[in-house]
């Protein structure tokens, strides 16, 4: 049993109808009229006395503007605005991103306890608003590199759940064919995925000398942790990012604890986005999606006016330990855990805003879970039953562009050709 | 040198190939070239045929280069190709990777290879398995070049030789050139492979001149990757050598001549992929090897070709053991003297050969 929504002037008021039967369609609707009808309908009494309808989109507003938390700046005049507009179906589209990483890192979680993934697996799951609200902000033709948490920019860089969840399980179907595993996945101006804590930023930047020597108003986002905020490598790297003005947005996510080590335990100073020193930097909440896209905008502007790098602090929080072998909860609270959980939660954040402002419906976002929750359960399937990588493939890709060769395998008699 | 010195400034025109062609009848005109300006020859060809390459490190632009091997290339080729770094190997050999990664083809010099310790990182991690980590799709086609190994009075820190280090590293291709021919060839060669590549000159050699032929002088001269060279033909021994023992072991060869002793000199060229096969023909036909490098014994190159000397072909036909002459193993002494004794000379290659054929 369903009942219409009509346009409503005040969208904060829920309708108190309730349907007579089960089995049918809920329709959350918020209006004044409606409850008046509500009334109605109780009141008479008349099971019979059924209201037909399906949602309709024409009843959702197509945007509203948002408050954004105002951004930290350092060695910056204005900073990114602080009011923002959301479109109904960017909002979806964020949602269902968000809860597509969030139910696959959760699927990772799983599938690592059955030791069907092995090895290092971090996961990204709280942080979902970092890496979706940077990918809104730059072109696909712009360029990305991070560290080893990287399971949700290789989504929202252009890699299906499928292809990341059988590269994590290690077989042929993977997005690196099983060669890289967690930690090494990589798509069309994506370059992983990278294993030593901070060695990509020098390589992000490097890849910003090649956006600004091929002149083609490319940029390159280069991401590191709080933990890896302290290595030498990357002040090297922010002294010739800014020496030759390369289109660089450095960005640290940080999620206040490298591994075990807090913060405050590691970093003489904590503002990480002033650590750039001569590089203009802004603090920005890394739990709201809005803000990361509308702070990222900002940052690619600066970069593509040749100003040179920027920087950014996205402060975020994990949910999981450092990686599956961290429980998480030696060097944190679980009531720590729980209270970004219950107030900052990215996912919870964007459902309550447009929920609020009638860009979507109950239903409507648990229509897009149960599609998610559908896609991810296929994904972990193809990635439990797809095949290991051919044994006599092991030895393909050492070296690029080159006749075949053979290769030693583990005794002298055993050898493996080699294809590029 | 006045001659290449026109070559250098004279660009595309300066060959005049086409009015060579008449004395083709006699010998090809042979010139002098320093492995110095072999280089600088190479890196300039390169930058000139394809856009996408460049040259980065410590002094390469406006000082010349600490070696003066890329003399001349900032002023003919400026900023965006030939680019000063700061004194930050670690930074700048990611930044030369990241920009592998992303479409250019640079050329990383480190001011000698001891310095790319720091960097190890990016060379390794970075450069040498991301194509095979990324199954294929992400080729890093860089070289890292420099000066290797023991130098004249630099003490300890200054004079390590890496060729094993690298060579160790599947993903990677390491060069270790003698000769002015192959100086050129193989570092055209190396800027040209897709692939990351150790480049290991030796700073005692870059002033010295060959005589290359009119072939090595064209631009196109190509040496491949992965094959040695038999410099001298021989039948009673093979000795086998990169780098500057090569050069030891043509000059033992012919002072062993004297006494009748025929000795085949192998020129490694690459140390990976090693060209075993060169190696083992030879030893098959004079049943004696030698290995000769400037290296630490320990797990260095000749440990290597012994091993597999062992596990291939050739080892029936050995008639004694390979013997290996190496740097000696220790750190290295400043005073001539300890220096002078730690680095193989060319009297350690000629006792060696006796003491294997009893003489």
């Amino acid at each position: 049993l369903v009942h219409r929504c009509a346009r409503h002037p005040t969208p904060e008021i829920r309708c108190s109808a309730r349907p007579l039967r089960l089995g049918l369609e809920f329709s959350l609707v918020m209006s004044k009229m409606l409850r008046l009808l509500g009334n109605l309908i109780r009141g008479s009494n008349s099971p019979a006395k059924v209201l037909v309808g399906s949602r309709n989109y024409a009843d959702f507003a197509s945007e509203a503007s948002f408050d954004i938390k105002k951004c930290d700046l350092h060695r910056v005049e204005e900073g990114p605005p602080s009011t923002t507009i959301l479109t109904r179906e960017d909002g979806l589209k964020y949602y269902r991103t968000m809860q597509l990483i969030r139910r696959m890192e959760l699927k990772a979680d799983q599938l690592y306890k059955q030791k069907i993934i092995r090895g290092f697996c971090h996961l990204y799951d709280g942080q979902e608003a970092c890496c979706v609200g940077i990918e809104v902000a730059i072109k696909p033709t712009d360029h990305l590199i991070t560290a080893y948490r990287s399971h949700g920019f290789t989504y929202t860089r252009g890699i299906s759940a499928k292809e990341i969840m059988a590269e994590l399980t290690g077989r042929r179907g993977g997005c690196a064919k099983g060669r890289g595993g967690s930690m090494h996945m990589y798509a069309d101006n994506f370059y992983g995925g990278n294993g030593i804590v901070g060695a990509q930023v020098p390589l992000g930047a490097g890849i910003a000398l090649a956006c600004k020597y091929l002149e083609k108003n490319e940029i390159c986002v280069t991401l590191y942790g709080d933990g890896a905020a302290n290595q030498g490598q990357i002040f090297e790297t922010y002294n010739m990012a800014m020496l030759w003005k390369l289109p660089c947005i450095f960005i640290c996510e940080n999620n206040r604890y490298g591994m075990g080590t807090s913060v405050e335990r590691a970093s003489a100073s904590t503002d990480y986005y002033k650590r750039g020193d001569y590089i203009p930097g802004l603090r920005v909440d890394g739990m709201d999606v809005l803000c990361v896209r509308e702070a990222t905008q900002f940052a690619a502007d600066h970069c593509r006016s040749g100003k040179g790098p920027i920087l950014m602090e996205l402060q975020t929080y994990r949910y999981h330990g450092h990686s599956m072998s961290d429980p998480g909860v030696s060097y944190r609270t679980r009531e720590e855990i729980q209270e970004v959980r219950s107030k900052s939660d990215p996912i919870s954040m964007l459902k309550d805003r447009m929920l609020k402002n009638n860009l979507s419906s109950i239903e409507e976002l648990k229509e897009i879970d149960a599609g998610v929750r559908k896609e991810v359960e296929e994904a972990a399937q193809f990635a439990t039953n797809d095949p290991e990588p051919a044994l006599e493939e092991l030895a393909n890709y050492i070296y690029s562009n080159e006749s075949a060769f053979d290769v030693r395998g583990t005794n002298p008699w055993i050898k493996y050709r080699s294809v590029s | 040198m006045a001659a290449l010195r026109l070559w250098l400034r004279g660009g595309k025109g300066a060959l005049g190939l086409g009015t060579r062609r008449q004395l083709h009848r006699t010998a090809a005109a042979a010139a002098q070239l320093t492995i110095r300006d072999a280089l600088t020859q190479a890196m300039d060809e390169e930058i000139e045929r394809d856009e996408t390459v460049f040259l980065l490190g410590e002094e390469v632009a406006q000082y010349d280069g600490a070696y003066k091997v890329s003399r001349g290339l900032w002023k003919k080729w400026g900023d965006k190709r030939i680019i000063d770094t700061p004194i930050t190997e670690m930074g700048f050999a990611g930044i030369a990777v990241g920009a592998a990664m992303a479409g250019l083809r640079p050329i990383c010099e480190f001011m000698t290879f001891n310095f790319s310790m720091q960097a190890i990182d990016q060379v390794i991690n970075s450069a040498a398995k991301t194509y095979y980590m990324s199954a294929g799709a992400v080729p890093v086609p860089i070289v890292f070049r420099g000066p290797n190994g023991s130098s004249a009075g630099v003490a300890a820190q200054h004079s390590q030789c890496f060729a094993a280090w690298y060579s160790h590293c599947p993903g990677l291709k390491v060069l270790s050139p003698w000769s002015a021919e192959d100086a050129k060839g193989l570092l055209k060669s190396a800027i040209r492979d897709d692939n990351p590549v150790v480049f290991l000159e030796n700073e005692l050699m870059y002033g010295v001149p060959f005589e290359v032929s009119e072939e090595v002088q064209s631009k196109d001269f190509l040496v491949p990757i992965g094959k040695a060279k038999v410099e001298k033909a021989g039948t009673n021994i093979t000795l086998v050598a990169h780098s500057k023992s090569v050069g030891n072991c043509m000059d033992a060869a012919a002072a062993l001549a004297k006494e009748g002793i025929d000795c085949e000199v192998i020129n490694m060229r690459t140390i990976r992929p090693m060209d075993m096969e060169t190696i083992e023909a030879s030893v098959m036909k004079t049943n004696r090897l030698v290995t000769v490098e400037g290296g630490w014994p320990q797990f260095g190159v000749g440990a290597e070709i012994c091993a597999r000397i062992m596990e291939g072909p050739a080892f029936n036909y050995l008639d004694a053991p390979v013997v290996r002459v190496t740097g000696a193993d220790l750190p290295m002494p400043y005073a001539k003297i300890l220096e002078d004794n730690c680095v193989p000379q060319v009297k350690d290659i000629i006792f060696t050969v006796k003491k294997i054929l009893h003489v």
